[in-house]
């Protein structure tokens, strides 16, 4: 049984929503500031927000419990100023990679400049997949239109296919290629789930344009269509900017890509949803996903820290998503646990205690990474009784 | 609703929009009590996508 918090603690915090199109506009000024006036430091502003600031704010602001009551969803979901935010986004967000790369074409920058460049604009483009996110997950087919596109920049355009289909089916078992394991770690989990993901969203196109008796090299194959907008996007900077800002995109595209790809390591670590007697997977509830009420990142990434409902109620708008109270609780905000994440022991020092907790003590419960399953087993397993 | 019209409602098949499962009316979802032949309209409102979560609402006529 899943418990709601009241709902008479709710707090609207409809002008707040406001910073999540901010991100990309902050970073797109820093960069303005550095053509202007050379301070490298201005460079880094995003990255410095998203690994330093956003976690101080974190733990500065604290946690929001409130859920908006049944009775004001629907009002919620009609409001077309919340709609509106996620498309704000957007502009900045290609203001912001179109403007990098004519910093690269036309400024002398050193290597620790062309770093914080590159950490910028596919900071942005990266947290631009949680609004890809949102998007993509709309039924308006304007809406998942500007999925597509808000992918783009970072040419992960097949996450489109293979979130909603693939991982929303999958989630937290082990056939889920972006669902990380307890003892995993995440530079192991990134390349599983960089070519897991990949393969399922080609195989999901295949299956379902041949159930529609088209080849899976159709127009209609959502991944080439993403995929083309990556194409059309990089090929004109090419063409006005020269071949010299491609390797800029390119490494830019991978380090967007990799900050979903650690956002995916954190929301699922460990969990496991049970098999049941009929061989299906019980259906994904809320115990099934980690969260996190951190205001500041919660407003910053459109409530994705809110992660339980999301998977429990996939189609429910961001503005609506509600925290449970008894659903596996993360530590800190997502800034701070994807900057542990890089670090694998620390992030084992402070995860895997807790997945064995939110299990009861029997670890044979949870999402196993399968090579360090007899020494998970051994040091959590479930305690027999000596006589 | 006439014996024929019944008959030609007899076999929809509902799809999720969010993963793209099908609930085929003639199958039902016996693991959960739903018998084969019972049509949507029958499926409780809280009933939830099987594979994804997502709500009956969710679902569009194929």
């Amino acid at each position: 049984m899943n418990t709601l918090a009241p709902p008479a603690t709710w707090s609207d915090k409809r002008y707040l929503w406001l910073l999540s199109p901010a991100i990309p506009l902050i970073a797109l000024l820093s960069l303005v500031g550095f053509q202007q006036t050379g301070h490298t430091l201005l460079l880094w502003t995003l990255p410095l927000v998203v690994h330093a600031l956003i976690p101080v704010l974190d733990w500065l602001f604290g946690e929001d419990f409130s859920n908006p009551p049944e009775s004001a969803v629907a009002e919620l979901d009609r409001d077309f100023f919340y709609r509106a935010l996620l498309w704000l986004f957007i502009p900045f967000q290609l203001a912001g990679t179109v403007f990098g790369a004519w910093l690269v074409a036309t400024q002398d920058l050193a290597w620790y400049q062309l770093a914080g460049l590159i950490m910028s604009v596919g900071g942005f483009n990266g947290i631009g997949i949680a609004t890809a996110h949102e998007l993509g997950h709309k039924k308006e087919s304007l809406d998942r239109w500007l999925a597509k596109l808000t992918l783009a920049p970072s040419a992960y355009g097949h996450f489109y296919v293979e979130h909603n289909r693939g991982h929303h089916k999958r989630v937290a078992t082990p056939e889920d290629p972006a669902s990380s394991r307890l003892g995993e770690g995440f530079w192991r989990f990134l390349p599983r789930t960089v070519i897991g993901s990949l393969r399922s969203a080609w195989e999901l196109e295949a299956e379902r344009l041949g159930r529609q008796g088209k080849s899976v090299w159709s127009l209609s194959n959502d991944n080439l269509q993403s995929w083309a907008m990556t194409l059309v996007l990089f090929g004109a900077l090419v063409a006005w900017l020269g071949p010299v800002v491609l390797p800029f995109l390119i490494l830019q595209a991978l380090y967007g890509a990799s900050l979903l790809e650690v956002v995916n390591y954190v929301e699922h670590y460990g969990l496991l949803r049970q098999k049941m007697p009929d061989g299906r997977y019980q259906r994904c509830e809320p115990e099934h996903s980690w969260n996190s009420n951190h205001i500041v990142g919660n407003i910053l990434l459109y409530h994705l820290q809110r992660h339980s409902d999301h998977h429990a109620h996939p189609t429910r708008r961001y503005q609506a998503l509600r925290h449970f109270e008894d659903a596996p609780q993360l530590p800190s905000g997502y800034a701070l646990m994807i900057t542990v994440a890089y670090c694998p022991p620390l992030w084992f020092a402070l995860m895997n205690r807790r997945v064995v907790q939110h299990y009861g003590g029997d670890v044979s419960r949870a999402n196993i990474h399968p090579a360090r399953r007899a020494e998970m087993m051994a040091r959590h397993g479930k305690p027999t009784t000596k006589r | 609703m006439s014996l024929e019209q019944a008959k030609a409602h007899a076999h929809d098949t509902w799809q999720c929009g969010s993963c793209s499962f099908v609930y085929d009316e003639a199958q039902g979802w016996p693991s959960e009590g739903i018998a084969p032949g019972t049509p949507w309209a029958q499926v409780p409102e809280d009933w939830r996508c099987p594979d994804c979560s997502s709500s009956k609402d969710d679902f569009v006529k194929t």
